[in-house]
């Protein structure tokens, strides 16, 4: 291969360009990106970077000098609309055909919206620019947040907006959030994090419309959240965390197989040879995840695989994901069965401080932990080794060490 | 010089977090002590809370990897160092001696 081109220019192309480079590709290399910025980090988008803490330079994935070192040529702020598989050739918003003999697709996903009018006040958070616009809002002064979808970015958004002084109300659909990710009971345990820190949770209600109102300047801003069951809650900013749908619109008609993302191998290569896909936007091997720790390991197979022109390196280790909310890590790896029971190894609920294990049998499938960082790192390596059972799980438990002085 | 804990109190494997500003980690990889600033330089993340492999600390958050006895990464997202800093034992009570805040120590 004597050019790749990365289309999408955050975590998951970024990971593939340095790998291609890292794995001695030596062509041409190209990233296309939609947005106007350098790759940074999205997790902080809804915790540090909303609160005010972190600055946009700091959430920069790469220095200048490693992104030199990439030797790449950058095609930020261009949109791929298009894709010839026979021609080899992506088309950009402007017009622009580029040719390739290698292509990584790492477009992402991007905010689903509420269907209805457009209303001033209302947000989602996905990019750098949507936080700026919410952060924005939010420094005008107390504000009430009404937080649509109590999901891990409706969640995070909530803290931190409660965290600087915002009366907050979170409407989760599902009779509690995160039951789907986390099972009823560890769900509602962490459903109590709102309450905790006096956030109004209302569950098992969609929300009917949004209310607009003039804002004086000849443009409508939200009011008011009208809710299924009939409540009216006043808003003054809605932020919309219902989940985000992968960016493949600009490849339909190409001739990929797609289906709520970007159909291929466990290796992340599609059916079309020189062409690959990783991070948000790939289903691989027909699971689809959104989780950061995830783009990183596919885009480092997708690299290797894609050189090697087969499937070389399948990703392997479970599922991980984290959240932070009220000064509680939440952390999650593996894959939970919907009969799997649940126990708490370690700490209580009632201290929002444990350790838990998902079981099918005797085999731990999963493991939850809040605010247990250090027991939580053992057991995902014991899960990722397979060897997780009933032993591991109490040897992991064991205690740590505690600093005595200072 | 700032006492850390008693060595008894920290066996081969683990690791104590000292509470100065910055924290500092402190780790005992296979009897050999190690002291390293404890907040990993990717994100906020509490390296003495990682699991420590050999003389390679694994940031729990995102994986990043520190070779403890240097302060540098050894793997991505982690790109700049952090801090060592020198630890030596008497009577049993181990002490960690802060490095200057420019550069690390060796």
């Amino acid at each position: 291969m004597k050019t790749i081109t990365v289309v999408g220019a955050s975590l998951a192309g970024l990971y593939a360009a340095t790998e291609l480079r890292s794995q001695g590709f030596d062509g041409t290399l190209r990233i296309v990106g939609d947005e106007p910025h350098r790759p940074y980090d999205r997790p902080p988008l809804s915790k540090g970077f909303l609160t005010g803490d972190l600055s946009p330079a700091q959430l920069a994935l790469a220095e200048p000098e490693d992104e030199a070192g990439l030797d790449a040529e950058w095609l930020t702020g261009h949109r791929a609309t298009g894709l010839d598989v026979r021609e080899r050739t992506v088309v950009l918003d402007d017009g622009r055909r580029l040719g390739t003999d290698g292509l990584v697709i790492a477009t992402g996903a991007s905010a689903r919206r509420l269907p209805g009018p457009r209303y001033d006040g209302v947000h989602t958070l996905r990019t750098l620019d949507d936080a700026v616009a919410l952060r924005g809002e939010l420094a005008r002064g107390p504000r009430h947040v009404v937080v649509i979808g109590g999901g891990f970015i409706g969640a995070e958004v909530a803290s931190s907006c409660q965290a600087t002084g915002h009366h907050v109300t979170v409407v989760e659909a599902a009779r509690t959030p995160l039951i789907g990710q986390l099972g009823e009971e560890m769900a509602a345990e962490c459903a109590k994090l709102h309450g905790d820190h006096g956030v109004s949770l209302f569950c098992g209600t969609g929300v009917e419309r949004l209310h607009g109102e003039p804002d004086g300047r000849g443009r409508q801003r939200v009011c008011a959240v009208e809710l299924s069951d009939g409540r009216v809650l006043s808003a003054d900013v809605v932020v919309v965390g219902i989940g985000a749908s992968p960016n493949t619109g600009w490849l339909e008609g190409s001739g990929l197989a797609l289906g709520d993302g970007v159909l291929c191998d466990g290796g992340g290569l599609t059916d079309v040879p020189g062409v690959a896909a990783a991070g948000d936007v790939a289903r691989t091997a027909g699971v689809r995840h959104e989780h950061w720790t995830n783009a990183t390991a596919q885009a480092s197979a997708v690299a290797r695989n894609l050189l090697a022109g087969t499937a070389l390196e399948v990703p392997s280790r479970p599922p991980y994901f984290w959240s932070d909310q009220y000064g509680v890590r939440i952390q999650f790896a593996g894959r939970r069965g919907a009969a799997d029971t649940v126990r708490v190894v370690e700490g209580s609920p009632e201290d929002r401080s444990f350790l838990a294990v998902y079981e099918d049998g005797d085999r731990t499938t999963a493991v939850l932990a809040l605010n247990r960082p250090r027991s939580f790192g053992r057991l995902r390596k014991r899960l990722a080794a397979g060897t997780a059972g009933a032993a591991g799980v109490a040897e992991a438990a064991g205690a740590g060490v505690q600093a005595s002085a200072v | 010089m700032i006492p850390v804990c008693h060595l008894r109190d920290l066996p081969e494997g683990e690791s104590v977090r000292v509470p100065t500003d910055p924290p500092i980690a402190v780790f005992n990889a296979d009897g050999e002590l190690y002291a390293i600033d404890d907040t990993c330089s990717h994100q906020n993340a509490s390296l003495s809370e990682g699991f420590l492999e050999g003389c390679l600390v694994e940031c729990p958050l995102h994986e990043a990897s520190f070779d403890i006895r240097t302060g540098n990464p050894t793997c991505l997202p982690a790109r700049k160092p952090v801090r060592t800093h020198p630890v030596t034992v008497e009577d049993g009570t181990v002490y960690v001696h802060v490095a200057a805040q420019e550069g690390t120590a060796a």
